[in-house]
């Protein structure tokens, strides 16, 4: 199979693999918004969604009446709606842009994506493959480096839009994700300090740092988050700001805002910002995890290879050691972490207030960039000295 | 305007950095998570309605089945968002009522403009108009969510009446009592 | 010290204000200037006193003099003459005023006295209010409100009484809301002149009827109901009609004769309810005649044009201008106006036929006067046209000369504004010679031969002004709006008087004004806004040689006409 992987031809490869991006990224970013009415009516003491079923999972028993209740068939009916319904294009936009900035939201969410390790399998010499569809070594840097792109659609939509709240909303995300991502940037440098020792070849890969956190030992195997509480908490903050996620929702706070910058979308337009929002949480939940939470490894001392290999033990069974089974149990356990994530992502939005705009700036340059600084100082001496000494 | 200072609490470092703070909101709201829901499934379940709700303005009959309302008009009148609209009439000699002079010929209320104030039921001199049981209202047209007589008289019924003063003025005007 | 300031003033003080007042007024009048309320039922300002309902009494004294040597008596605590005070009420309406009278209406004494009387009155009357046609505009309901005690003690049965009474056809009678306050009576008697209305019975019997084998069938009869101060007259055509506290009360003016009676047109969401006299002194005092009360069913008639039409077919209004311009450039043209055209219509009517160079007749109606508010002249402003010099005399009758005109063939397009020629002396045959503009408002047989039809507003449906009998400019303004189709008389008449060659600016009352003035002398320094509501006197010296037709009215006597020229 993989042979045949390989004689495809690179492009033919892409294609493939930007279609998977698509059929996986949709749906998830549709789950994580039926996932997040769910959550917020359990939180507000509302059943939420419960309504909507295609006839036939209503003939089946306690299951349909069960996937009734829970709501997943208003995602297909949300789905559906975004698809059908008509495309309201107000006459005082610039239409060009205004049609541009989905688009263009969509590109940095669904790039950001390939890059990101989500599992790995271990070839016959026994080192760990990592699962991703890009495996470039800049890693992390080019996650970085595509995401902030996403700030442009934002600005274009509330330029484009040609109308008050939009035009606030999008100058509001521009001066909030660069003010972030300073401070995100910052708090992840620790890790990479200790990760490239010097002398040893520089890697920007974040499959690397999950390597990182798979080693024997009380040092190798601790997650970062252990190791640099403060940078997983600067990361965590900067990362629902960069995902204008409540408390951060600055350019669309709707209280004040109406909608901020896609106040003037609808239909399929608006669902694009939707699911790039959902994408982009997705994916920086997943950086989150390989950067602190040790990505694929289900639990800290307890790298996938030595639960592979006790599985392997307990059962004496070959297709435990089968690239495939490991490839999916890591899947499994990676997606695990990033849905934790992502339900305290929805735990946050519904529990804590938005800021005032001036308590965003004042928080991102004020506190968060300073205590990164600080981080970041702290833990370059510190590494210097462990490492000199070592 | 005169001007308050107000001192404010310093907050203690833990709760300059929110963080405390944003524990125990989660804290609420997970646990509230695990709770049942509070809310009323409504079209399966029906809210029990007190006595003394205001719903849909209706007319009603006395318990001889009569019409009590004499369209004096001051529901229209006294109505904020002009919902009621009634074309006086004379009741028709001979009909046994006719000593009641007066009597509506059409008398609608457009549910569209209806704000249930009950000022219609405050107003109404002969206790015909009240705001009974009734909350739901569904129409697929402007001109189906305008209740028409008929429909006000069946959706309102008799309700007990204690004066019966137009049956006393008759059988005055009958017995001539005063003279 | 109180002093008269003029020989015919006599000032009083009634609640402490001082106010100098013609001799002979009563203190509910004086009261009236200082904004004193004096309450009144039976009390009518243009009908005799009679004192009957008691509900203006007051409490009254003089300065008190020594019986023995006239001298002031002073009060010593206050420095002023001493005030005698009568100590039981006296009624207002029958107490004229006299030097240095005091009169105190808010006193316990007066309080207690309209208690007591809003009580009496109240014991027999039915609480009808609900279903009565007077609530709203009802004294007893103002009176009880302002002075009643609030509750009554009456536990016995009311008296009963007959509750739909035909006085006659036009008023029904509920005896049991009646409070024998007689103006009725004295209206018939006094006003009307029709004497037969009283009272039979006594005491809580009495009631009101007519003579035996009589009937309250006057023209006159509609004003009891006006004057009636409670629900007991009402009128028959607005019974149950609606309640008045919806009613817009827009100013208007009778158009039935030249009168000018001042009305008030009673409309809701754009359609008329009734019409009742508005009090003008030098007019029509407080009355109307019942014909002009049912002028408003012509507002809604099936008769009513409301389609524009050229030869037949519809239209639409810059159409119809265009075709009645052509007609009226391809050949002769003779226009009949209208003395029941307003003032500014009458004006854009003289441009018109100036613009044509056309000649102009007006429709004479001459009728029998009744010698109070129906005058022999029935156009309602045939004086309008003199004034704004669209005739120079007074309207032949029958439309003899441009009868004999069209027989000529000398005319060939009539333009008539509103006027049917065929009832104004047109035989069907000249009907036929000539093609007919006519800008009317309800079908008659012109409408029917006229070749262009433009439907236009009746007098409810525009403002504009009469200039009645006595050269009195009045105005009346617009009270419901025309029905669809049909277009303000002043619009079509601008828009025609362009088309024929002279540009109009106007064609709204406001701007049309300035034109007026500047171009009629006699209206020359007015404006429609400044005209005040019970009109302005023209000076009629000009037109003193004319023998107009009207006979003596109510405040019209006609001047001493000069012997006529010609038999």
């Amino acid at each position: 199979m993989i042979d045949f992987w390989s004689s495809l031809h690179p492009v033919v490869q892409g294609l493939i693999k930007g279609l998977a991006v698509i059929m996986v990224i949709f749906p998830l970013a549709g789950a994580c918004s039926m996932a997040e009415r769910k959550v917020s009516a359990w939180m507000q003491g509302r059943p939420g969604p419960n309504r909507a079923i295609v006839p036939w999972f209503a003939w089946i028993p306690f299951v349909g009446t069960f996937l009734q209740r829970l709501g997943v068939f208003h995602l297909m009916a949300d789905g559906a709606k975004f698809l059908f319904k008509e495309e309201p294009v107000p006459g005082h936009v610039n239409k060009l842009y205004f049609a541009l900035a989905p688009a263009i939201a969509m590109m940095p969410a669904l790039t950001t994506v390939t890059v990101v390790p989500f599992g790995a399998y271990f070839n016959s010499a026994g080192e760990a493959i990592p699962l991703v569809l890009a495996n470039v070594d800049v890693g992390l840097l080019a996650v970085f480096a595509v995401s902030s792109l996403g700030v442009y659609s934002l600005i274009l939509a509330g330029w484009a839009s040609n109308s008050k709240y939009p035009f606030l909303g999008g100058v509001r995300a521009s001066a909030q994700l660069i003010s972030y991502e300073l401070s995100m940037t910052l708090s992840v440098i620790p890790v990479f300090l200790w990760i490239n020792a010097p002398g040893t070849p520089g890697t920007m890969s974040l499959a690397k740092v999950v390597e990182f956190q798979s080693l024997p030992g009380f040092w190798g195997g601790t997650w970062f988050v252990f190791l640099m509480p403060l940078s997983a908490f600067i990361f965590l903050v900067s990362l629902f700001a960069e995902t204008n996620r409540q408390p951060f929702d600055m350019p669309e706070s709707e209280a004040d805002l109406v909608g901020g910058f896609h106040t003037e979308y609808g239909a399929f337009k608006w669902s694009l910002f939707f699911v790039a929002e959902y994408s982009h949480m997705i994916v920086g939940s997943g950086v989150f995890t390989l950067l602190f939470f040790g990505g694929w490894n289900p639990l800290p001392w307890l790298p996938l290879a030595d639960l592979v290999g006790w599985l392997h033990h307990a059962t004496h069974a070959a297709w435990t050691l089968h690239p495939l089974f490991v490839g999916v149990l890591s899947l499994g356990i990676f997606l695990g972490k990033v849905v934790a994530l992502i339900f305290i992502f929805m735990w946050v939005r519904w529990t804590v207030p938005r800021f005032r705009y001036d308590q965003v700036m004042k928080l991102g340059w004020q506190k968060l960039l300073p205590l990164a600084i600080a981080n970041l100082i702290f833990y370059a001496l510190a590494i210097a000295l462990i490492q000199k000494s070592a | 305007m005169a001007v308050i200072p107000l001192e404010r609490k310093t907050l203690s470092l833990a709760e300059r950095t929110y963080v405390p703070q944003i524990l125990s909101g989660l804290k609420t709201t997970f646990k509230r998570l695990l709770k049942p829901a509070e809310t009323m499934e409504y079209p399966e379940q029906r809210p029990a309605i007190p006595p003394g709700y205001r719903g849909v303005p209706t007319l009603v009959r006395d318990p001889h089945g009569r019409e009590k309302c004499v369209s004096c008009q001051l529901c229209e009148f006294v109505c904020p968002p002009k919902a009621i609209r009634i074309t006086p009439g004379e009741v028709p000699e001979g009909s046994g009522r006719e000593h009641v002079e007066k009597g509506p010929q059409a008398f609608d209320i457009d549910m569209l403009r209806c704000i249930y104030c009950g000022l219609c039921q405050e107003v109404c001199p002969e206790e015909a108009i009240f705001l009974q049981n009734q909350y739901s209202m569904t129409g697929y047209t402007r001109e189906e969510m305008v209740n028409h007589k008929d429909r006000l008289y069946e959706l309102g019924g008799t309700l007990p009446d204690a004066h019966f003063k137009w049956d006393k003025k008759k059988v005055a005007a009958e017995h001539g009592n005063a003279h | 010290m109180i002093a008269p300031t003029k020989p015919d003033l006599v000032t009083v003080n009634i609640d402490g204000k001082e106010i100098a007042v013609p001799k002979g007024t009563n203190v509910i009048e004086a009261a009236r200037l200082v904004n004193v309320d004096v309450p009144h039922y039976c009390y009518h300002p243009k009908l005799t006193v009679v004192g009957n309902c008691r509900m203006c009494l007051i409490e009254m004294g003089l300065p008190a003099v020594d019986p023995a040597t006239k001298a002031p008596v002073m009060d010593p605590a206050t420095g002023k003459q001493k005030i005698n005070w009568i100590p039981r009420p006296q009624i207002g309406c029958g107490t004229n005023v006299s030097p240095g009278l005091h009169v105190r209406t808010t006193s316990p004494m007066v309080k207690d006295a309209r208690e007591g009387v809003m009580e009496f009155l109240l014991i027999n009357h039915p609480l009808d209010c609900p279903i009565c046609d007077q609530a709203g505009e009802c004294k007893l309901q103002e009176q009880s409100t302002g002075y009643g005690r609030g509750y009554s003690r009456f536990v016995e049965q009311k008296n009963v009484k007959p509750k739909r009474t035909q006085l006659g056809p036009r008023v029904t009678l509920d005896d049991e809301r009646c409070i024998l306050c007689s103006r009725c009576i004295r209206f018939s008697k006094e006003v009307a002149k029709d004497d037969v209305l009283g009272f039979i019975d006594r005491g809580s019997y009495s009631t009101l009827t007519c003579y035996p084998g009589r009937q309250l069938e006057n023209n006159y009869s509609l004003n009891t109901v006006d004057i009636c101060p409670v629900g007991a007259l009402t009128s028959t055509d607005f019974r149950f009609k609606m309640r008045v506290w919806f009613l817009k009360q827009t100013d208007s003016i009778d158009p039935e004769s030249s009168t000018g009676a001042n009305t008030v047109v009673w409309s809701r969401e754009g359609v008329i309810y009734r019409i009742t006299p508005r009090r003008n002194d030098a007019v029509n005092d407080t009355w109307m005649a019942d014909s002009g009360r049912v002028l408003y069913k012509q507002v809604k008639a099936d008769t009513r044009l409301t389609a524009i039409k050229v030869n037949g077919a519809d239209s639409a209004l810059d159409m119809a201008i265009h075709s009645a311009a052509e007609l009226c450039k391809a050949g002769r043209v003779a226009i009949v106006g209208s003395g029941r055209s307003t003032v500014e219509e009458q004006f854009l009517t003289r441009k018109l036929a100036a613009a044509l160079n056309a000649p102009v007749s007006l429709v004479s109606r001459v009728g029998q006067g009744d010698k109070l508010l129906i005058s022999a002249d029935r156009n309602p402003n045939v004086r309008g046209a003199l004034v704004t010099g669209l005739i120079a005399a007074l309207p032949a009758p029958r439309l003899a000369e441009l009868g004999a005109a069209i027989d000529a063939g000398t005319v060939t397009t009539v333009v008539s504004l509103g006027e049917d020629l065929a009832a104004a002396g047109l035989t069907a045959a000249q009907l036929t010679k000539v093609s007919v503009v006519y800008l009317g408002t309800h079908a008659n047989p012109t409408s029917a031969a006229a070749k262009i039809i433009v439907p236009t507003l009746t007098v409810f449906e525009k403002s504009g002004t009469f200039i009645n009998q006595q050269f009195r400019i009045q105005k009346f303004l617009k009270a419901v709006p025309g029905p669809a189709g049909a277009t303000d008389d002043l619009v079509v008449l601008a828009k025609l008087v362009t088309a024929a060659g002279t540009a109009i600016a106007a064609s709204e009352v406001g701007p049309l004004w300035k034109l007026i003035a500047a171009e009629v002398p006699a209206l020359g320094t007015m404006t429609f806004a400044n005209l005040p509501d019970t009109g302005l006197l023209l000076d009629a010296t000009p037109y003193a040689a004319l023998p107009f037709a009207e006979g003596e009215t109510l405040h019209y006597k006609p001047a001493a006409r000069p012997a006529p020229a010609t038999a």
